[in-house]
């Protein structure tokens, strides 16, 4: 995308905050000691964001954020207490501290509790590059919304109604510090450009949406591109029909693939696992999906949406693989969750970074002749997840797929089964892999589900 | 500028104690704000004061391990001009932050020229719970004690419940609004949540049950008729209920919703649908509907804002205005929409007093309060018994709609199936998916036992969250899909 920058910007660069904000985590932690925390660990974050939002040809939204806070947890033994706010003047600090103290009076000891382990710390901390400020100033965010939304809207006939597109473009600055002598700090980006709009024919209406994010105002997708894509999706939705129910393969879109991963991973969280709130506990080096796919991640790409140097206790983070071949190769661990477990912190607290799904691709054509006839998602709801056992029943439109191509769409429909089956019945991975989120993966193709309609 | 009207209510002069007070803000700096605002020929400046403070305690594996306690401090300043809005918010309440983001809001309009003269105007409020700070209702080692005879209680009641958590929450909120067309109200809103979560386990098998419960009241309401350990009971009884589930059906059925909780069908099929900013857009699948019939004759279905106590309760929205009863719809005829200002003045209507918002650094918008269809005529028997094949769902995890589809899905956590005329086996894992307008129309028999929710609901709109009440009595549906994984 051409990015347009101006000196007006209300997005002044803050990367000068950087050492304000260690100087905080230093400061609050000093308190802490002080004020007799036997240890403690801290956040500081500040947030600065511009938000353009255009409907219908016109701005419709400006916002500006600001938002900065720190957390402060402190221990008193094996006792913990937390506490936080949005104030960062020093008589707050004070404040938070002994609010934070007073709770560890009378909370109950833990022996996993605590900080990470000082040999456990990150030493280097990678840069990412994951901080390019974007001066933009609210009149050229709202001309590449307008620009986004005018494609969108010009595509097809059909499409006579918008949501808007939002133009936002964010600055983060966090710093992370604890009583065992670590400090880590990063800057960061984050800027998106997302549109929804509304297709309507004589049955009704649908809307669909696309996005593109990035952390270089350069990677973006082009704001005509963005609009088209929407546009392409909203009308694909119209004109659906129904379809026999039964038992058949089911596609996944990109987009529903990452939240059917993202289903697995909680799964082997720790803090499912201990609790035993988890359908995969005591499932390290069992076989839980077919033998092709390995789920991997990647913490220190350049300039990813999920890349970080540290983890939430300021561990080093790692590549690795949680499912490796089909087996499970490493559980998702905090310093916390790991004592619980008696295993070591996998660099996880605060969850993944950059997730792929690993296998044999196969392109979505081959994908859809594999699978013959069935039903193709692109958009699910609901909650009908448990994590405790696996079932999994949830709402979903999208596609019927008939000799191996999409026929036509369909929707009010649920698809249903367990986890376990789902994942031991992948039949085949997609190419069409999404690289924007946190969790990356192409269509992923499970063999059989229930699918029921009216 | 200046102050007229009746004298000030408790509740205004409660938030400036509280939000002005400590920063040295007079009345006639706030004046000066809004006259800056009222100059840029916008249609409505507001400012948004709040304080915020929250504690959290929770206890699993026997012991209360976590708690932690936060506080929030701001002001949201707002400029709207015909159906534009700038919005900027500072986590200062001082002046200098103020102006600032004052003129980051007015950015959207070009200045106008003189300044014009606006006169606040306190009006009665009626406050519909107490203004008293629910976080000191109980000491800490009271809250401790509490959490703890909660696990026992859910401990004692069977040998195979293996893990209890519980997680007791406060939190008090102060809010003080002023804009340019004379609000000047102010709320102080206590809410408190109590939630116990079980697993019990037998041959191999595991299962989880919840309960819970809260409202805008102080912490002694879990003491008081034993209601927290009647939430631990319940837990591991949904629990153990679910360790003997058979698979779910599927398919077009006839399905009975209990009364209570499971409103939350009309909080997806209906209430989101029926927002004003959806409406005003043409967005919603309800759009254009007015005076329509849009469900069944039995249907009546309200949005209630002014109930004592109810955890989605307000005295006033977060834009001032009065909350009230709202007819949404009224013997199956659509009668209201739900509004907060910005969509009534783009309708010509007046708010209905459901514009709502997270924070201040949030926007508000239309948002539901308590959500619940009025009672019906129906014994809740007579209505089981109506049925010979279909599905009794009485708890649900939560729903989701599209509004503009229609389309809306939730997901039952504690459902049984009805075979000739009598409730059989639980099923687990049952979600149910329908088109609201079209689910609406198929409500043959409405129950005369309308219950409102134990107080937990949580709605998420474009990503910020408030809490709400659903409510209805038993009602049956003739014909909705349910998606389970038993052929």
């Amino acid at each position: 995308m051409n990015i347009p920058a101006k000196n007006d910007s209300p997005l002044a660069d803050i990367s000068a905050s950087q050492s304000l904000v260690r100087d905080q985590v230093e400061f609050i932690l000093e308190t802490a000691k002080r004020l007799g925390a036997s240890a403690a660990e801290v956040s500081v974050s500040q947030d600065v964001g511009l938000s353009v939002t255009a409907r219908m040809g016109e701005l419709e939204t400006v916002e500006f954020n600001q938002d900065r806070g720190f957390g402060v947890t402190v221990y008193v033994d094996d006792r913990k207490g937390v506490s936080s706010t949005s104030d960062i003047s020093s008589e707050a600090v004070t404040d938070t501290v002994k609010a934070a103290l007073n709770i560890a009076k009378y909370t109950q000891g833990d022996p996993c509790s605590g900080l990470a382990d000082a040999d456990k710390l990150a030493t280097d901390i990678p840069e990412l590059d994951v901080f390019h400020p974007w001066e933009i100033n609210a009149k050229d965010a709202t001309k590449l919304a307008l620009d986004c939304e005018s494609q969108a809207m010009g595509m097809d006939k059909r499409i006579n109604n918008s949501d808007g597109a939002t133009l936002a473009s964010h600055q983060s600055c966090r710093a992370y510090g604890n009583s065992n002598g670590f400090l880590g700090s990063y800057l960061s980006s984050r800027h998106s450009l997302a549109i929804a709009v509304i297709a309507t024919d004589a049955a009704g209406m649908q809307k669909d949406y696309w996005y593109t994010v990035s952390r270089r105002a350069e990677d973006l997708e082009n704001a005509q591109d963005v609009g088209q894509e929407a546009a392409r999706r909203a009308v694909a939705r119209l004109g659906s029909r129904s379809f026999a129910p039964g038992r058949m393969p089911v596609l996944f879109s990109p987009q529903m693939s990452t939240g059917l991963i993202g289903s697995l991973l909680s799964a082997l969280a720790g803090g499912a696992l201990y609790r035993n709130m988890s359908f995969l506990t005591e499932s390290m080096g069992t076989k839980v999906a077919q033998q092709d796919l390995s789920i991997v991640e990647y913490p220190l790409l350049q300039r990813a949406m999920g890349s970080a140097g540290f983890d939430g206790d300021g561990v080093a983070t790692s590549s690795k693989a949680f499912i490796k071949n089909g087996i499970v190769n490493s559980y998702i661990l905090s310093t916390y969750s790991a004592r619980r477990l008696s295993l070591e912190s996998t660099g996880n607290a605060g969850g993944v970074h950059n997730v792929s799904i690993e296998g044999a691709l196969s392109s979505l054509s081959k994908l859809l002749k594999q699978m013959g006839t069935g039903v193709m998602v692109t958009q699910l709801m609901g909650q009908g997840v448990n994590a405790v056992t696996g079932d999994y029943s949830r709402g979903a439109s999208g596609f019927w797929i008939e000799n191996g191509e999409i026929a036509y769409p369909i929707e009010n429909f649920t698809i249903a089964s367990n986890l376990k089956d789902m994942f031991l019945g992948v039949a085949g991975l997609g190419t069409d892999v999404d690289l924007r989120g946190n969790i990356r993966s192409g269509s992923i193709l499970v063999d059989e589900m229930t699918v029921a309609t009216g | 500028m200046s102050t007229t009207g009746e004298s000030l209510s408790d509740l205004v002069l409660a938030a400036q104690e509280q939000l002005w007070v400590p920063a040295e803000l007079r009345q006639s700096d706030i004046e000066k704000l809004l006259g800056g605002l009222l100059s840029s020929n916008i249609d409505l400046g507001e400012l948004y004061f709040q304080a915020s403070r929250n504690e959290f305690w929770s206890l699993e594996d026997g012991i209360v391990r976590d708690a932690g306690f936060s506080t929030d401090r701001g002001v949201g300043v707002r400029a709207v001009s015909g159906e534009k809005t700038g919005f900027a918010y500072a986590d200062d309440i001082m002046l200098p932050a103020l102006t600032q983001a004052t003129q980051a809001a007015k950015s959207i309009t070009r200045q106008g020229q003189d300044k014009s003269v606006c006169v606040l105007r306190a009006r009665g409020q009626i406050a519909r719970y107490s203004a008293e700070d629910p976080i000191r209702s109980l000491d800490e080692a009271q809250k401790v004690d509490l959490l703890m005879r909660v696990e026992q209680e859910a401990r004692r009641q069977d040998p195979r419940v293996e893990e209890v958590t519980v997680r007791l929450s406060a939190s008090h909120d102060t809010c003080l609004i002023v804009a340019t067309d004379g609000t000047l109200a102010g709320d102080v809103r206590p809410l408190v949540r109590l939630d116990v979560s079980v697993i019990v386990a037998q041959k191999g098998r595991k299962e989880r049950g919840s309960s819970g419960g809260g409202g805008r009241f102080s912490l002694d309401w879990f003491e008081q008729e034993q209601r927290c350990m009647e939430f631990a009971r319940e837990a591991v009884r949904i629990a153990l209920v679910n360790l003997e589930a058979v698979d779910a059906p599927a398919g077009n059925m006839p399905v009975v919703l209990g009364a209570g909780w499971p409103g939350v069908l009309l909080h997806e099929a209906v209430g989101h649908g029926l927002e004003g900013d959806f409406n005003r857009k043409g967005s919603s699948a309800f759009s254009g509907k007015m005076g329509e019939q849009v469900a069944s004759s039995l249907c009546t279905v309200v949005d209630n804002g002014t109930m004592e106590n109810r955890r989605g309760s307000l005295s006033v929205d977060d834009e001032g205005e009065p909350t009230q009863c709202t007819t949404l719809i009224e013997n199956g005829i659509l009668t209201g929409y739900l509004f907060d200002k910005l969509n009534a003045r783009l309708m010509n209507v007046a708010s209905t007093g459901n514009g709502r918002r997270e924070s201040y650094a949030h926007l508000p918008m239309p948002r539901m309060t308590n959500t619940y269809m009025l009672a019906g005529e129906s014994d809740q028997e007579e209505i089981i018994a109506s049925v010979d094949k279909g599905l009794y769902a009485v708890n649900f995890g939560g729903g989701q709609v599209d509004i503009t589809s229609g389309q809306f899905v939730f997901s039952a956590t504690e459902a049984y199936l009805i075979e000739n005329g009598k409730v059989t086996a639980p099923v687990k894992g049952a979600t149910i998916i329908g088109n609201g307008p079209e689910v609406m129309t198929r409500i043959s028999m409405v129950g005369n036992d309308l219950k409102l929710d134990q107080g937990v609901g949580v709605c998420g709109k474009d990503g910020q969250s408030v809490p709400v009440g659903v409510g209805q009595p038993t009602l049956k549906i003739d014909e909705v899909v349910v998606g389970g994984t038993a052929a």
